[in-house]
C-alpha cells in the first residue's frame, strides 16, 4: 500500500520548526525519546519501545558444523522483519541483514549458531536505534544450553539437567542516529517518523560504553564537515553511556524478579487495563516563552489612536462631538480579520448607495455585522448633492463636497 | 480485558443471544448477537435461541429500531461487527431509538457527505487525485471549485491540502469529492492555506470535537487566536500566530483524547496563566 504523501504545508512547518529549534513533541535537539524495555518469559525475548517505535527481539541457538574457512568461529545471524504491521507502506518479504558485531565463541567441533530475529511492530521513526538496542538486550538476556566436552565427546545438557548459561558478551554496541536538515545546517538526534521524511541525510554511529566506535554509516548523500562528525561522535558517546546503563538496570531487575520467583513476562509488563481506559505518556510542552512573546507583542503594538473629542461646527446651529467624526481607522484590509473559523462568514460586503436628488436614499444593507446610518444635515434652500458611494468590506470613500452640506456616514461595526 | 474475555467466553459457550438492553454500556465483541427488547420476552430464561411458534405472531408490536455503526441486522437480531461499547439513544418521537457501538478507530472509510481533508497527490488532465486516508485516492475535478471555469482553473499544486466533501463514496467505486456545495458556493471548502500543521487523530476524537457545544474547542479558542480545520478522516489542520503556539495546540488536541475533563481544565488553566 502506498504511504500517505507528505503535504507541502507539513514539510514547510517541520523545517521552520527545526530552524527555530522546536520539535513536534517538545524534545530538545539532543534528546532521546523514552526507552522502555520489557522481557518475555523465555530467555532471549524482549520488546524495546523507543517512543512509539516498537521492536521485538528473539534469540535462538543451535549447534551446527562450522564453516570450513572459519572453523573456530561461531555464527551470528541477524534478521530484521519489516512487516506491514509496522507501517502500511512496508511490503512483505523484504528484510535487512544487519551485521553489526561479531562475537567469538568457544572452540568446539561444532559451533553455536546464534540467530537473532527482530520484528518491527510499529514504525514511528528511528528503527535502527531501536533494533540495535533490542538485539543487544536480547543477546544479553539469552541463556544457551550448557555443554561439556570430555575428550572427543560433547554432551549437551537440557535446561532441566543443568541451568543454561548466558552468552559471553564483551561489549554492547549501540547505534545512535543523527538526522540532518538543510544541507547539514541543523541536526537532530533520534528523529521521529515525520522528521525522517523531511530530512536530507542520516548519520548512524555505533559505539560502546568504552567510547569505541564500531560503525559509522552515512546515508542520503549529504556533505558533512569533519568537526560535525566529531561532534556527533561525542554526543553519541554520552547517549550510549546512558542507554547502556538503562539496559543493565533492566537486565538486573528482570534477573532479580526471576530469582525471587515473582511473575515475569510480557503479560506482567502490560498494566491491567480495560478496553476503555486510555493512557498516554505525558509530553512536556515548553510554554515558558509564551509569556515573553505575548508581552513583546503588546509592547511593540502601537497605542490606540486618540479619540478626537472637541466639537466640530458644521453650520451655524449644527455641531457635532464625539463619534462620527473623520474616520480615524484608515483602511482596514481583509487580512486583518482573524478568528476565521471554517464555519465561514461572508466577507465581501458590497454596498451600493445611490442618493437621489430628492434626498431619498436607497441603500442596500447586505451585511450582518455592520450598520450604516445616514445622517443628513439639511440646509434651507439648498438641495442635497447627489452623492454616490460604494463600500467594499469596511473601506470607505468620501466624495468631495463642494457645498457645505456634509453627509456623514456613521458606521458602527457590531461585534 | 478480563471482563470482556469472560463475557465473550460465556457467549461462545452458551451460544445464547443476549438482550440488547442488558448489555447497554458494556463491551461487546464482533460476532455477538443481540436481541431487541420485544424479543426478549418471547425468549425467556430457558430459551435455547429458538423462538417458540405462536399463532398471533403478528400481534406483537413492531417497533422500528435503527442500527447504527458497528451493528448489522441479521434476521431479527442485531449482529455486532465492531468491538466497543454498546450505546442506545431514546427516540424523540415514535420508533425504538438508535443502537450503535462506540469503537476506537483510526482508519477512515469514505462516507458520502463527509467533509474531509485531503492531500493532492497527482494532477492528471482535468482531475486531481487526492489522498484521503482511505483505500483509494479520491478524484476531484478542477471544475468543482467555486468560480472555476474551463478558462479559470483553480491554483492547486501537488502536495496542497484540500477541504472538501464526498459526493460518491461506496465500496464499489472510487470516491469522488468536490469543494462546492449544492448551491455552487465554497462554504469554507477549497484549498487550505499554506502554513500551519496537519496531524492525525482517531475518528472518535474528531466526532467529539465536532459535536455542538464542545467544551474543548471553546476553551482552546480562549487561549490564542487560531484557525482549525477538522476532517472526518481523522486529520486536523491548525494554525496559530507562532510555531510554538501551533505546536502547543497540536499537542493539546492529541492529548485531549486521553484526558478526563478535570485534567484538561488543569492544563488549560496552566496555559492561560503563562
Amino acid at each position: 500500500m502506498k504511504e500517505t504523501p507528505l503535504s507541502n504545508c507539513e514539510r514547510r512547518f517541520l523545517l521552520r520548526a527545526i530552524e527555530e529549534r522546536k520539535r513536534l513533541d517538545g524534545r530538545q535537539t539532543y534528546d532521546y525519546r523514552n526507552i522502555r524495555i520489557s522481557f518475555g518469559t523465555d530467555y532471549g525475548c524482549c520488546i524495546v519501545e523507543l517512543g512509539k517505535t516498537r521492536v521485538l527481539g528473539q534469540v535462538s541457538c543451535e549447534l551446527v558444523a562450522p564453516k570450513l574457512n572459519r572453523a573456530t568461529e561461531g555464527i551470528l545471524f541477524f534478521n530484521l522483519e519489516l512487516s506491514q504491521m509496522a507501517a502500511p507502506a512496508f511490503e512483505p518479504g523484504r528484510y535487512l541483514n544487519l551485521f553489526l558485531k561479531i562475537y567469538l565463541f568457544k572452540i568446539h567441533f561444532q559451533v553455536w549458531q546464534i540467530r537473532v530475529d527482530l520484528h518491527l511492530l510499529n514504525h514511528d521513526g528511528n528503527i535502527i536505534d531501536a533494533a540495535s538496542i533490542a538485539a543487544v538486550v536480547a543477546l544479553c538476556h539469552f541463556r544457551r544450553p550448557d555443554v561439556s566436552v570430555q575428550g572427543d565427546e560433547v554432551t549437551l545438557y537440557t535446561p532441566e539437567e543443568r541451568d543454561p548459561v548466558p552468552l559471553s558478551i564483551h561489549h554492547m554496541p549501540i547505534c545512535v542516529s543523527f538526522a540532518f536538515f538543510q544541507q547539514g545546517t541543523y541536526l537532530l538526534v533520534d528523529p521521529n517518523e515525520r522528521e525522517e521524511r523531511v530530512m536530507d541525510g542520516l548519520l548512524v554511529i555505533a559505539m560502546n560504553k568504552h567510547r569505541e566506535i564500531c560503525t559509522i554509516q552515512s546515508s542520503g548523500g549529504i556533505m558533512l564537515l569533519k568537526d560535525q562528525v566529531l561532534r556527533c561522535s561525542k554526543i553519541a558517546g554520552v547517549k550510549v553511556a546512558e542507554i547502556t546503563e538503562l539496559i543493565q538496570k533492566a537486565l538486573e531487575n528482570d534477573q532479580k524478579v526471576r530469582k525471587e520467583g515473582g511473575k515475569f513476562g510480557f503479560a506482567e509488563s502490560i498494566a491491567n487495563q480495560r478496553i476503555t481506559a486510555f493512557k498516554m505518556e505525558k509530553a512536556t510542552i515548553d510554554t515558558s516563552d509564551v509569556e515573553e512573546k505575548a508581552e513583546e507583542i503588546i509592547a511593540e503594538a502601537e497605542p490606540p489612536s486618540e479619540v478626537v473629542s472637541k466639537p466640530v461646527l458644521w453650520t451655524p446651529g449644527t455641531a457635532q462631538i464625539g463619534e462620527g467624526v473623520e474616520n480615524s481607522w484608515g483602511d482596514l484590509e481583509d487580512s486583518e480579520k482573524e478568528d476565521d473559523d471554517e464555519g465561514g462568514s461572508d466577507e465581501a460586503i458590497l454596498l451600493d448607495s445611490i442618493k437621489m436628488d430628492t434626498g431619498i436614499e436607497v441603500s442596500d444593507i447586505g451585511s450582518q455585522d455592520s450598520e450604516e446610518e445616514e445622517m443628513i444635515i439639511l440646509e434651507p434652500d439648498k438641495n442635497p448633492k447627489k452623492i454616490r458611494t460604494q463600500t467594499t468590506s469596511v473601506k470607505q470613500e468620501k466624495a468631495p463636497n463642494k457645498k457645505p452640506v456634509k453627509r456623514r456616514k456613521k458606521k458602527r461595526a457590531a461585534n | 480485558m478480563a471482563e470482556a474475555a469472560s463475557v465473550a467466553a460465556e457467549c461462545l459457550a452458551g451460544c445464547r443471544a443476549r438482550g440488547a438492553r442488558s448489555v447497554l454500556g458494556q463491551v461487546v465483541l464482533p460476532g455477538e448477537e443481540l436481541l431487541l427488547p420485544e424479543q426478549e420476552d418471547a425468549e425467556g430464561p430457558g430459551g435455547a435461541g429458538e423462538r417458540p411458534l405462536s399463532l398471533n405472531a403478528g400481534a406483537r408490536s413492531r417497533v422500528r429500531v435503527i442500527c447504527g455503526p458497528g451493528l448489522r441486522r441479521c434476521g431479527d437480531r442485531l449482529l455486532v461487527t465492531k468491538c466497543g461499547r454498546l450505546r442506545h439513544k431514546e427516540p424523540g418521537g415514535g420508533g425504538g431509538g438508535v443502537y450503535w457501538v462506540d469503537s476506537q478507530q483510526k482508519r477512515y472509510v469514505p462516507v458520502k457527505g463527509d467533509h474531509v481533508i485531503g492531500i493532492v497527490t497527482a494532477k492528471s488532465g482535468d482531475i486531481f487525485k487526492v489522498d484521503v486516508g482511505g483505500s483509494e485516492p479520491a478524484s476531484l475535478s478542477y471544475l468543482s471549485f467555486e468560480g472555476a471555469t474551463k478558462r479559470n482553473r483553480p491554483n492547486v499544486q501537488v502536495g496542497d491540502l484540500i477541504y472538501g466533501q464526498f459526493v460518491v463514496a461506496n465500496k464499489d467505486m472510487e470516491p469522488e469529492m468536490v469543494c462546492i456545495d449544492s448551491c455552487g458556493r465554497a462554504n469554507g471548502m477549497g484549498v487550505i492555506g499554506q502554513d500551519g500543521l496537519l496531524f492525525k487523530v482517531t475518528l472518535g476524537l474528531i466526532r467529539k470535537l465536532l459535536a455542538p457545544d464542545c467544551e474543548i474547542i471553546q476553551e482552546v479558542g480562549k487561549l490564542y487566536p487560531l484557525e482549525i480545520v477538522f476532517g472526518m478522516n481523522g486529520r486536523i489542520w491548525v494554525k496559530a500566530k507562532t510555531i510554538q503556539q501551533t505546536l502547543i495546540l497540536a499537542n493539546i488536541l492529541e492529548a485531549c483524547e486521553h484526558m478526563t475533563s478535570d485534567q484538561r481544565k488543569q492544563i488549560f488553566s496552566r496555559l492561560a496563566e503563562s
